[in-house]
């Protein structure tokens, strides 16, 4: 009789351990719907300028006219969205050559002069630039980099006064994009050269080579690919930034003559201009247009990644 | 000649030490410089008091509450979905293309922007339901933001429990689920505190994710209401409510107030101070839930 007891039991453990694994499979599928309704929702409304307002994909991507109520008898409304592109590739450019150099010394810093002091003061240190608000890197640049570079561009010879005195330029955006993308780099590219076999380095003292030598030749070579991925993913930040770039950019909707210029990014133009769009006007499907290819954009820096990361064979 | 290389080693290391020491001078001027520039805010009363966009004077009592409770929502929703989906990962998924598709699904959202998680939120939760701008919508777009990261979080603490643990559970005769609800979870408490922490700090300083969802202003608020579904409570989730950090941002654009950079600089301060405090507990309780919980006074 004691057979039905301990098959009821057994039946009753494996109908929670299918509940379990249903519930938690479900919640893991999930990600993808998100994902992929994330998607469907922003494409739906980004194509809808080239589908039913007719304006060609490639006048979107290639033209710098940006107009969307400009009368029909100049030529009917334009929304070429060169403008906002060059301006977000040239300041996560410029943000990128600024910060790389520096995040990738502090990330040598910490795995090969000093990892004590590394693991004890800096790596706090970039957890906590991390976690500061883009608002508060924006509303720093605002009170300070841009009375500064304000100055600058007034003493400076060279730079054209003419343009833009404001202090509100390309280069202010850069250079706060450069501190935000700062603990990304450095700490992925830590990550890489932490990874590396230590018989590298101990190969390479043994032929007697300097510390120098070791990490010039030896070591940042062997982590290059991982040092990249940490690179591409500060791109990635950077140009996904809003708010900072936005405040300190200048918002000025043509091409920048110089660093000292105003410019205006994608991200930039649609944290100004979507709340005022009307809903359903070319301007407002322009803009999420803007919106899709963003999202495309950071697809394509994952696949970048990967191809990187199939590429290095040391950092998995 | 011989003498170069090793003169080039001290020079470079010099310089490492000085890119190294510059760093850490760069946050220290980059905070005492927010805490200075609003030190004549940092009390009670700017805390506490309503926002003021004509007279000098105002605070950021509302905007202050509204981060929280937006943290205390957003938290509710991800983290039981967050949770599974990493138990799923690391427990049940097999190396198959429904994990890799998972996987990328999880890189993906966690590289978008914020401001394209805000646009999705807008459309979604803010015109297509017709519920205009409100708190729910913006702890639900912050909630799309977070869940791959707290997928990951999960997803690594449980993996970090070591496998003779679950051995060991399992060789007892538990089932899968009863070690994992009963051994592994409770094991990866730790980890996952100091991630949800830290996560948390993230939420707090979100704000490009939130001008189109849960809006830039709020109706006032009466915080003797708890009736959660009255327009002036502020436990009503679907009010519109600016965030401390979309406060700072709007301050900055339309600000009116004759105070409004001591405002905006008040609000910096306390956003950043919240930073640090997030960041201390996180490592705090960490190491004090690992030793309760292991019995280890260090991980490694």
């Amino acid at each position: 009789m004691s057979i039905p007891d301990k098959t009821k039991v057994t039946s009753h453990y494996i109908r929670k351990e299918l509940l379990g694994k249903s519930t938690v499979t479900l919640f893991g599928v999930f990600l993808i719907i998100l994902t992929m309704s994330l998607v469907f929702f922003i494409a739906s409304q980004g194509l809808t300028t080239f589908i039913k307002d007719k304006q060609s994909p490639f006048q979107f991507l290639f033209s710098g006219k940006w107009d969307p109520e400009r009368d029909i008898s100049k030529g009917g409304p334009a929304v070429g969205a060169l403008v906002f592109i060059f301006g977000s590739i040239s300041i996560s450019t410029l943000a990128l050559l600024i910060s790389t150099p520096f995040s990738v010394a502090v990330s040598i810093f910490m795995s090969e002069i000093s990892p004590k002091f590394g693991k004890k003061l800096l790596q706090p240190v970039i957890e906590i630039f991390v976690g500061i608000p883009s608002v508060v890197y924006g509303w720093v640049g605002l009170t300070v980099l841009v009375p500064l570079i304000s100055k600058l561009t007034l003493i400076v010879p060279f730079i054209d006064k003419e343009s833009n005195t404001t202090g509100k330029s390309l280069l202010t955006g850069g250079l706060v994009l450069s501190i935000m993308i700062f603990p990304t780099i450095a700490s992925v590219s830590f990550d890489a050269l932490k990874a590396l076999p230590k018989d590298f380095k101990e190969a390479s003292y043994a032929l007697g080579a300097t510390r120098w030598q070791t990490i010039k030749k030896v070591l940042v070579p062997a982590a290059l690919p991982g040092m990249l991925t940490g690179v591409v993913l500060g791109l990635a930040r950077a140009f996904g930034e809003a708010l900072a770039v936005q405040m300190v950019i200048g918002n000025n909707i043509l091409f920048p003559k110089s660093l000292f210029d105003r410019a205006n990014t994608m991200t930039s133009v649609i944290t100004m201009e979507m709340g005022n769009a009307v809903k359903g006007s070319l301007e407002s499907n322009a803009l999420w247009s803007l919106a899709f290819l963003l999202l495309l954009i950071s697809f394509l820096f994952i696949v970048i990644i990967h191809k990187i990361g199939a590429k290095g064979s040391f950092v998995k | 000649m011989r003498i170069k290389p090793q003169i080039a080693d001290k020079i470079a290391t010099a310089i490492f030490y000085i890119i190294a020491g510059l760093v850490i001078l760069l946050l220290i001027l980059f905070a005492g410089y927010l805490i200075y520039q609003g030190r004549s805010r940092l009390n009670l009363h700017f805390l506490i008091s309503e926002p003021n966009s004509i007279e000098a004077g105002g605070g950021i009592g509302p905007p202050l509450f509204n981060s929280l409770y937006l943290v205390a929502l957003s938290m509710l929703i991800t983290l039981p979905i967050g949770l599974s989906a990493g138990i799923y990962m690391a427990e049940y998924a097999k190396p198959s293309t429904l994990t890799q598709v998972i996987r990328f699904c999880i890189e993906a959202l966690a590289s978008l922007p914020s401001i394209v998680i805000g646009l999705f939120g807008f459309l979604v939760f803010v015109q297509l339901t017709g519920w205009g701008f409100n708190l729910l919508s913006g702890a639900l777009a912050v909630s799309a933001l977070n869940l791959p990261i707290i997928t990951r979080i999960s997803e690594d603490a449980l993996r970090n429990v070591p496998p003779s643990v679950k051995e060991a559970s399992l060789a007892l005769g538990a089932t899968h689920w009863q070690t994992i609800v009963k051994v592994l979870v409770p094991c990866a408490i730790p980890g996952l505190v100091t991630g949800l922490i830290i996560t948390s700090g993230r939420v707090f300083g979100e704000a490009a994710a939130l001008i189109f969802t849960s809006g830039v202003s709020g109706y006032p608020l009466d915080f003797s209401n708890f009736n959660p579904l009255s327009s002036s409570s502020p436990l009503n989730p679907f009010r519109p409510a600016e965030t401390l950090a979309v406060f700072i941002w709007k301050v900055n654009s339309e600000g009116t107030a004759p105070d409004a950079r001591m405002v905006a600089d008040g609000a910096s301060a306390v956003l950043i101070i919240f930073v640090f405090v997030f960041n201390i507990a996180a490592r705090i309780l960490g190491k004090f839930l690992d030793r309760r919980f292991t019995g280890t006074t260090s991980k490694k």
